[in-house]
């Protein structure tokens, strides 16, 4: 960061704060893939770093770019959006993805798929 | 102007995104007009489906309650990731659901799986039902009135 020395005392105390925000969800997030005992519970974890997390760093971004008013404030909103957006999509992959294995190999207790009905035999 | 632009709200969305990146100036407001009414025409051949979209109150309700749960459920998650102490136990969840506008579910489907600590795996179209995975699930029952009081209704509202 170069234009950080520009930056008021107060603007640069608010700035901080929300990036260490920001860093500590995601950290938290990130410790969850390691503590989380199954393979579904894992997949939640990473969600702290795509929603608070990253609000709490944009957010930031935009605090310090609008003080320093080098560049139009509302950008990161967009970065933001899309990344919920985009997110869900692939955890629902992964956790359909690891479903569609459990299922198959019956190892887990995983609920039935519902789209083909039990054969009788 | 229906025939001038199909999809005005795709339309305004492309604009403001536009007027996001490049910054504000009328020059920008009117390049960026020209392409998202040329932009949002290419959907005319994806014929998509009428969303039945009603823009009101209670989108503005929906994103109030959507960001305060994010939060909430962050600082619920994080608990649990900390403190092995924090009794949880997790579970799937099968919701039946009342809403049939594809566009609604899929902004359901958005919601739940945004939020830590519920992903929505599969959902059973001639059912009706969903599959959520929840981190904590300690009552069936308080989840599924939970998510359809605060979320489905809201959804019903917006569309159809």
């Amino acid at each position: 960061m170069i234009q950080a020395p520009d930056l008021p005392v107060w603007a640069a105390i608010i700035v901080g704060l929300l990036l260490l925000g920001g860093a500590v969800v995601t950290l938290i997030g990130t410790l969850g893939l390691l503590r989380l005992k199954t393979f579904y519970e894992r997949v939640h974890a990473p969600t702290l770093g795509t929603t608070l997390g990253s609000a709490l760093v944009l957010a930031a971004s935009m605090v310090c770019f609008t003080v320093l008013q080098s560049r139009p404030v509302a950008h990161e909103l967009l970065i933001g959006l899309f990344v919920t957006l985009t997110t869900p999509v692939t955890l629902m992959l992964l956790a359909r993805a690891a479903i569609y294995r459990d299922r198959s190999e019956g190892v887990l207790p995983v609920p039935p798929s519902s789209r083909v009905p039990p054969r009788d035999e | 102007m229906r025939r001038l632009l199909p999809f005005p709200l795709l339309t305004l969305a492309l604009l403001v995104m536009w007027v996001l990146l490049t910054g504000f100036s009328p020059g920008h407001v009117v390049l960026g007009g020209l392409v998202a009414a040329l932009v949002s025409r290419t959907m005319l051949s994806l014929e998509p489906e009428v969303t039945g979209f009603r823009p009101g109150l209670a989108v503005l309700r929906l994103a109030a309650l959507v960001v305060a749960d994010i939060v909430r459920s962050n600082i619920a998650v994080a608990r649990i990731v900390l403190f092995r102490g924090v009794e949880h136990k997790s579970g799937f969840l099968h919701l039946p659901i009342e809403l049939r506008n594809p566009y609604a579910l899929a902004i359901l489907a958005v919601i739940i799986t945004a939020t830590p600590g519920t992903l929505w795996v599969e959902h059973d179209a001639r059912r009706h039902i969903i599959l959520i995975h929840v981190l904590d699930l300690v009552d069936e029952e308080e989840w599924i009135q939970l998510i359809k009081h605060r979320y489905e209704r809201l959804l019903m509202e917006i569309f159809e």
